[in-house]
């Protein structure tokens, strides 16, 4: 009986455009594409107001996967990229959206994105990404004050999580829910690297521990990394989280009780932040290039 | 006088029986499996039975390495002492070569760098025992998503002199780094020395955090890897000198300060 190989890290892709709203109807269309290391997302805005997205793993060559994504994110709009007056490209991959006019970091753009998901009180953005780790800090206009970045250890990554999600064979989207499921708190896993934290989930499986107290203790470490980040760049109210990981209930609660500050319910899907930033730049460096501000 | 030093690293345990504390009579070593205390126990007894001794023959056993406080004061090893790595690697260097100023150990899971005193004490020390890409489990990473066996990394190394930067300094980035390579058709040559090159690198700025002073000697499994030494000799700007048995060292160390500590009894 051989079971066929699965990919539990592989999280599935998705689009979707908003109900009631008239492209036709819009002074200016802009985009944001942000090429992760892990997801590429793509925002359509309609004078600044979210239109369509689409959500796609980063392929290969990023030009492919800049014009997928974008593609995809217009799918069934009438739309088509030239109909656009203004892209941006961002994240690891900016440099390769053939379509983008300029190029802005993510981490500007996950601020600005933040708080159009969150609303104009956000001060601190975590950010975890597939590959990385940001701590933001930023003003009431969603301008960068200060920021940390991990983006040379795969510890209090997605990547991490993905990791895991392939030792325990759980679908990566599951992990955090799954994680959350006993009644007590096993300790944290003691190795930081993601190598070690896998040998020990190991050992631990092996000692009999239940999947869910394994998953619950590698958590716990991935919390107490970030929270060393996030600690170095300091906390300020109000605190939110954006990137892939933001949709992990077991990082998500963890740090809320470990932090003890909630983070404040996004209202839209979190890692669209760095793609709904960079359109909301388009749309302003749109306006200043026709000389609307 | 018969003495033991065991050595419970996070790969192998090693085991040294020392006679009048310089000549060693066995040396044995065996792969440490989940249960730590019951593969030293093994180990020991097959240094035992291969130097037709028993337990109560051996005057005291000191043990070093991650696993030693399992076997302290345990039966049947029963260890007396208990010392850390970086003062058993200086103790056992310091006996074979004693014109040593550096110890660099690289363990499996640890990397070391040791500054040695007069008599083989420890001056100063560097550890990095928190990140894989530091210590030999890079290399055997690595060679998983080479698909080439170890032990074959380092002479495939050696048949290259290209030089292919790795960007990647994480044990787990650097896996998905070798795969692009592959994909960009570098050849396993190139890659297995970047590889090499890319974790003497690392192992060079710890080092040097306590600075580098001749002679410089390499110990620990990986110094059995003949890869590494070359763009080690390079980053350091030293000659690099290895024991015959250089995963041994701390087992030695270990042996030799169980000696030192009867003498003074």
């Amino acid at each position: 009986m051989s079971e066929k190989p699965r990919e539990f890290w592989r999280w599935k892709e998705y689009r979707q455009t908003m109900p009631g709203m008239d492209p036709r109807a819009a002074k200016i269309v802009t985009a944001g594409v942000d090429i992760g290391s892990v997801g590429s997302k793509a925002a359509v805005m309609l004078d600044g107001e979210l239109y369509a997205y689409s959500v796609t793993r980063t392929g290969g060559v990023s030009e492919e996967t800049a014009i997928k994504v974008m593609n995809w994110a217009l799918e069934g709009t009438g739309l088509k990229t030239e109909d656009t007056h203004y892209v941006v490209g961002t994240g690891y991959g900016r440099v390769n959206v053939p379509f983008a006019k300029k190029t802005i970091t993510e981490i500007a753009c996950h601020a600005r994105g933040a708080h159009y998901i969150y609303g104009p009180t956000v001060r601190t953005v975590l950010d975890v990404g597939g590959q990385d780790c940001k701590a933001i800090r930023c003003d009431e206009k969603g301008k960068v004050t200060s920021f940390l970045m991990n983006d040379k250890c795969a510890a209090g990554t997605g990547r991490g999580l993905e990791v895991f999600a392939d030792l325990v064979r759980i679908p990566i989207e599951e992990l955090g829910k799954v994680s959350l499921n006993l009644t007590e708190e096993p300790p944290p896993v003691s190795n930081t690297c993601v190598i070690f934290a896998k040998a020990e989930s190991l050992a631990l499986l092996r000692q009999g521990w239940p999947k869910e107290k394994v998953a619950a203790a590698y958590h716990l470490a991935m919390v107490d990394r970030i929270i060393d980040l996030l600690t170095k760049v300091g906390i300020e109210k109000d605190f939110v989280m954006t990137g892939g990981v933001a949709k992990n209930v077991g990082i998500v609660s963890r740090l809320e009780r470990n932090l003890g500050i909630k983070p404040l319910e996004p209202k839209l899907d979190p890692i669209l932040a760095g793609a709904i930033g960079g359109a909301l730049f388009a749309k302003a460096l749109y306006e200043k290039e026709v000389g609307l501000r | 006088m018969i003495t033991a030093g065991v050595d419970v690293g996070a790969k192998y345990s090693k085991i040294v029986l020392l006679e009048d504390g310089k000549n060693i009579l066995t040396r044995a070593n065996g792969v440490v499996g989940f249960d730590v205390g019951k593969s030293a126990v093994e180990v020991f007894e097959k240094a035992l039975v291969d130097a037709n001794l028993k337990r109560d023959q051996i005057s005291q056993i000191v043990a070093t390495g991650m696993g030693r406080k399992i076997i302290h004061k345990n039966p049947p090893i029963n260890a007396g002492e208990i010392v850390p790595e970086v003062i058993a690697d200086a103790k056992g260097v310091f006996h074979l070569i004693p014109t040593v100023k550096t110890v660099i150990d690289v363990g499996a899971e640890e990397g070391r760098g040791v500054k040695v005193g007069e008599k083989g004490g420890v001056k100063d020390f560097v550890i990095n025992e928190r990140c894989a890409a530091g210590a030999g489990t890079f290399i055997e990473t690595m060679a998983r998503a080479l698909e080439v066996r170890v032990e074959d990394m380092g002479p495939l190394a050696l048949k290259s002199t290209n030089v292919i930067p790795m960007n990647a300094q994480c044990c787990v980035f650097a896996e998905s780094e070798v795969v692009t390579l592959i994909h960009a058709k570098v050849s396993k040559e190139d890659v297995a020395k970047a590889i090499h090159d890319a974790m003497a690198g690392r192992i060079a700025s710890m080092v040097l955090r306590v600075g580098v002073e001749k002679d410089v000697v390499l110990v620990g499994g990986v110094a059995r890897n003949p890869g590494f030494i070359p763009p080690l000799k390079k980053e350091l700007n030293a000659e690099i000198l290895v024991p015959e048995y250089p995963e041994y060292t701390g087992a030695l160390g270990a042996a030799i300060i169980a000696f030192e500590m009867e003498g003074q009894k």
